[in-house]
């Protein structure tokens, strides 16, 4: 068979990235539009405003909104400094070796745990054993778990990307290696620690498993880290799967996809505005 | 941190300071088991410039990174001798490194602009050092700048990104950043390795100006620039040092036979 000219080949190859890229990119449309035109129509000042009212098949999801900001605010609160911290010392404070070595492969094993794993963990350890209850803390503490390992590998990803050169630069000019770390390392490696952040906090939003086990799923609005909460993704799980309001679940859907729509943006604004401001 | 694997060296005398400013005494640098620089005794006067020939990996730039302790981030660098600036032994250890660093000032053989303006690129140092107060690290900016041929063309964008320069720019910013420092000695490491030739003039003009102020020793690949920008050659073949003269008497009149073959151009 005679070999294809390479134009032909280059046409063909060109048409294949399009067709992928149309797939990856129309599924996800698709998804999002579809969500959004059962849920968007339902979506009225009352629905955010308001508690729920009949489990949910009337009123609105203001607890649960609240109650997931409180959540996964406080778990990216608690797992970023952390996460960060430990990539420092990964990359910048040891050489390689067997420590290294077993703390990053401990972190990649992590990362590939069932949420559900990390939401009966959580169940026995912080809302039993230290007797946290079925609480806003010891969801925020089983999603800090759940989502460091993600931080501490993108964070080392991060650190890693900065040119050997820069650190060079910073120690010959006198600085010590905390002035080189905090001020040329860090400064340089921020947008991809943030990247890692962003992705945490939407990981913990629409996270359902791991809060049901220890967050709850009390209706009512929490008034402190202490009271059981339920959050959208899990409000919305227990809406559809028990069938009580299917227009209720599409609507709650619709705010969760809006609010991890916005934040991610948000996120980027605030990070260009950073980066620029720090160049 | 450098383990120190030869004796106490607090048990030595001090050496007289009078007309050196560094001395190298019997300095071996090993990573891990291979050894890079061997048994290199040498001593760099004050305000003198003293260049470094070799071919590549020759121990030229290791030999640099040894004065001022940067091979100490290398996790397998291991030592013996020592190396003494005004007398006092750089690998001792209670020396203060980051004020060593100052003390002696690296220009890297490519440019090495951090990614923010050109002025903030140049009271890292100073302000690293202390120093805070703002009409003095004004000051500061603009003596460096003048003080590596760049002022004049970069006094009206010092909010310029650094990495927006030219390379030859960016290497006179490497090399205004050390002079704000207000080392002792300059430490270049084939600082035109990378450049055309308008900007080779311009490090080399700087260099026999800064010679009045700083000991300097330039490591080069380019003989001709030794011979052009140094009162002193030393010609380094793997991790040995081979012979060290005055610039004229290396290029005329060597006395080893590969330093001869060397600039000549008969290997390397």
């Amino acid at each position: 068979m005679k070999r294809p000219s390479p134009p032909a080949m280059q046409r063909v190859a060109v048409s294949f990235m399009w067709l992928g890229t149309i797939i990856a990119v129309g599924v996800l449309l698709f998804i999002v539009a579809y969500i959004l035109m059962l849920g968007l129509p339902h979506v009225t000042w009352e629905f955010l405003s308001q508690g729920p009212r009949l489990m949910g098949r009337e009123g609105g999801v203001l607890p649960m909104i609240v109650g997931t900001l409180w959540v996964a605010g406080l778990a990216v609160m608690i797992a970023a400094p952390v996460g960060v911290i430990t990539a420092i010392y990964l990359t910048e404070y040891t050489t390689e070796g067997k420590l290294t070595a077993v703390i990053r492969f401990g972190a990649d094993c992590l990362a590939g745990i069932p949420s559900i794993i990390f939401g009966l963990f959580g169940f026995v350890f912080f809302t039993i054993t230290l007797g946290m209850g079925l609480s806003v803390l010891s969801g925020a503490m089983t999603l800090a778990i759940m989502v460091l390992p993600t931080i501490i590998r993108t964070s080392e990803e991060a650190i890693r990307a900065v040119p050997r050169a820069y650190r060079d630069a910073g120690y010959g000019l006198g600085a010590t290696r905390w002035g080189v770390v905090t001020q040329v390392v860090l400064r340089s490696a921020l947008p991809g620690i943030g990247t890692g952040i962003v992705l945490s906090i939407g990981r913990s939003i629409s996270e359902t498993a791991a809060v049901m086990l220890t967050a709850g799923s009390a209706l009512r609005l929490p008034t402190s880290a202490f009271d059981s909460t339920r959050t959208l993704a899990l409000h919305f799980f227990v809406l559809s799967r028990e069938g009580i309001s299917m227009p209720k679940a599409y609507a709650t859907a619709s705010v969760l996809i809006v609010a991890i729509l916005t934040i991610n943006l948000l996120a980027y604004w605030v990070m260009q505005r950073f980066v620029a401001r720090v160049r | 941190m450098a383990r120190n694997v030869s004796t106490d060296p607090r048990q030595h005398a001090p050496s007289p300071i009078s007309e050196t400013k560094v001395v190298v005494e019997n300095f071996r640098a090993y990573f891990g088991r291979s050894a890079v620089l061997r048994n290199i005794t040498l001593t760099i006067k004050p305000c003198e410039r003293l260049a470094i020939i070799g071919p590549a990996g020759s121990g030229k730039t290791t030999f640099l990174r040894t004065l001022n302790r940067l091979n100490d981030l290398e996790p397998l660098f291991r030592y013996t001798g020592r190396i003494l600036l005004d007398g006092s032994d750089i690998y001792d250890g209670d020396a203060d490194v980051p004020a060593l660093r100052r003390r002696l000032g690296m220009v890297y053989a490519v440019p090495t602009p951090l990614p923010w303006s050109i002025q903030e690129n140049i009271v890292f140092g100073p302000r690293t050092a202390g120093v805070t107060n703002r009409h003095k690290l004004e000051e500061i900016v603009e003596r460096a700048l003048r003080g590596a041929f760049l002022w004049e063309e970069v006094k009206d964008r010092l909010k310029m990104n650094a990495t927006d320069l030219s390379g030859g720019q960016q290497q006179r910013l490497c090399l205004a950043r050390v002079l704000a420092l207000e080392p002792e000695v300059l430490l270049l490491d084939e600082p035109c390795s990378g450049l055309d030739p308008i900007s080779t003039a311009k490090i080399e003009d700087a260099i026999a100006e800064l010679k009045s102020r700083y000991s300097i020793v330039l490591v080069t690949n380019n003989t001709k620039q030794a011979a052009r920008a140094s009162d002193r050659t030393a010609f380094f073949l793997m991790g040995e040092m081979i012979e060290i003269g005055d610039t004229r008497q290396i290029f005329t009149n060597p006395v080893h036979g590969h330093t001869n073959d060397y600039i000549t151009g008969n290997f390397g």
